[in-house]
């Protein structure tokens, strides 16, 4: 038995927030697009194999909170069971979070055995072993799986840089998967979107939106800056916003804590 | 081989038309087999603009449908012999044209003539992009405006995505840019782009600038071509502009205001 003083269950970052792209870009043509979004949930990481105590303490503190864990979904560690070679009956956990009227969604740190009859309940196995609980970040330190995670799912998506030489002409829409490079002028009423930065060597009159999938390091260079609107990450600027000493000269627009900032190249 | 000209610009009024006569006509004048088509069925203009309108018996469209064969509704210019008209339809309207009717017409001209210059109809709807989309090369007709230039604008992404040359990715449509309706008073007043403005929002080989002038009603009014009427300053634009397009090097003229000579002063000018 652990100690009764030490916590039964740990839930790590109880918050649950849905980054979304803030501007919604349709596709020209496709019903449908798949665009990727990260969800923190909160992981359950069990210490013990024991449902009776699991059930127990999980009553305790869902006592102290009833709305924040009605309908929440968990995903549920079991890495630290399987180091220790605590079996654990999944689908009789399974049965006992959602009877304790919570969604677990994913399974992490499980074994083979235990994949499987997750995936037989519909809960998909998360591919990363489970690391160091979040909430500690050292600077430096190896990258967190969630974020390794993210890079796989970047790197499967294929990015692809663009380099366009032609201008980019009114009513015209490019975008980029990577970074997006233009050498001649993006006309008034044209569009450019990249995932990534944007640099045009040219003027900019257009639309220029970089990081359309979130990324908010994303960043914006022109030689000339007279743009309709320049966006980041969904943050955005239009031309009335633009201070008039940045227009017309070339520029670097970055995002910083959720505001454009416009500096001259 | 012939080489396709498409005259367009997106904005109406601005005096595609105009050019179209005038162009074609010049092409003639110097000896080479031309043709202008009429796309803008439903609307039909040209052939007021080059006189022939009494004598129009089938039109593209007849032609399209299999009506009429192409020898039947060209009407051979009675000025200059190298030059032909193939009118627009008055009574139907753009969905009668198709691609694969297009085509065929252009492919048929190509055999007889060097020349093929489509007069595009406003917008950028079905009439405008059949008349582009078979284009070798692109004059864009401009007013020193701002809508019109950011029509011309629009118009040129067009050129650039949705005709055929872009669609089989062979070289690119030639384009040029023709600014018409250009006062160099005005320019200097302030009240009108400048060419060098509108080159810069366009980013386009200037193939000339043709002059406000009244020339040009008294030439449309009585279905002259202006380029005949060579004593009249769009007259001698539009002949500078031909030669450019050919090829020669012609300084570019009417871009800046006139100075009012003394020999100007005493007997009036034009």
């Amino acid at each position: 038995m652990p100690d009764a003083s030490s916590p039964k269950t740990q839930i790590e970052s109880p918050k649950t927030q849905l980054e979304s792209p803030r501007t919604h870009l349709e596709s020209p043509k496709a019903p449908l697009e798949f665009k990727s979004a990260s969800l923190t949930i909160p992981a359950l990481r069990f210490f013990s194999n024991d449902l009776a105590v699991i059930e127990a303490t999980l009553r305790g503190k869902i006592a102290q909170a009833t709305e924040f864990f009605r309908d929440s979904p968990v995903m549920m560690d079991l890495q630290l069971l399987n180091e220790q070679h605590q079996s654990v009956d999944v689908e009789a956990l399974v049965g006992l979070l959602r009877a304790l009227g919570m969604v677990p969604v994913g399974l992490r740190g499980g074994s083979d055995a235990q994949n499987r009859a997750a995936l037989t309940l519909g809960i998909f196995r998360h591919s990363a072993p489970s690391g160091a609980p979040s909430e500690i970040k050292i600077p430096g330190a190896e990258p967190s799986p969630e974020l390794l995670d993210k890079s796989a799912l970047a790197a499967e998506k294929s990015q692809e840089n663009r380099v366009v030489t032609q201008p980019v002409r009114s009513g015209q829409r490019v975008y980029a998967s990577g970074d997006l490079t233009v050498t001649a002028t993006v006309s008034a009423g044209a569009e450019i979107m990249a995932e990534g930065n944007i640099h045009v060597y040219g003027s900019l009159r257009g639309r220029a939106l970089a990081g359309v999938q979130g990324d908010i390091n994303s960043r914006i260079f022109c030689m000339d800056l007279q743009a309709e609107l320049i966006s980041i990450a969904g943050i955005y600027k239009l031309r009335d916003d633009i201070p008039g000493d940045v227009q017309h000269k070339p520029a670097h627009i970055s995002l910083d804590n959720e505001l454009i900032i416009i500096r001259g190249l | 081989m012939a080489r396709i000209i498409v005259v367009t610009s997106g904005k109406g009024g601005v005096g595609k038309t105009t050019s179209s006569a005038a162009i074609s006509m010049g092409l003639a004048l110097r000896g080479h087999k031309t043709v202008v088509i009429d796309f803008d069925v439903g609307l039909r203009n040209l052939d007021l603009i080059m006189g022939c309108e009494r004598r129009v018996v089938y039109d593209l469209v007849n032609v399209i449908n299999g009506e009429a064969t192409l020898n039947q509704a060209l009407i051979k210019d009675k000025r200059c012999s190298e030059l032909f008209i193939l009118p627009a339809s008055q009574t139907r309207d753009k969905d009668a044209l198709s691609i694969e009717g297009v085509g065929k017409i252009l492919e048929d001209l190509a055999k007889d003539f060097e020349y093929i210059v489509c007069d595009s109809p406003a917008g950028i709807e079905r009439g405008a992009t059949m008349a582009m989309y078979f284009a070798d090369d692109a004059i864009v007709v401009t007013n020193p405006e701002v809508s019109s230039v950011r029509d011309s604008d629009r118009m040129l992404g067009i050129l650039a995505s949705k005709s055929r040359r872009a669609e089989t990715a062979e070289e690119p449509i030639r384009e040029y840019l023709l600014l018409t309706r250009y006062n160099p008073e005005r320019v200097e007043q302030g009240e009108m782009l400048s060419v060098e403005d509108v080159q810069e929002i366009l980013s386009l080989q200037l193939l000339g600038v043709v002059p406000e002038s009244k020339a040009i009603l008294n030439a449309s009014n009585s279905g002259t071509p202006v380029i005949l009427d060579t004593d009249s300053d769009a007259g001698q634009a539009y002949s500078d502009i031909v030669a450019r397009y050919l090829g020669e090097d012609k300084p570019q003229r009417f871009i800046v205001k006139e100075k009012q000579g003394l020999f100007k002063k005493l007997f009036g000018g034009k």
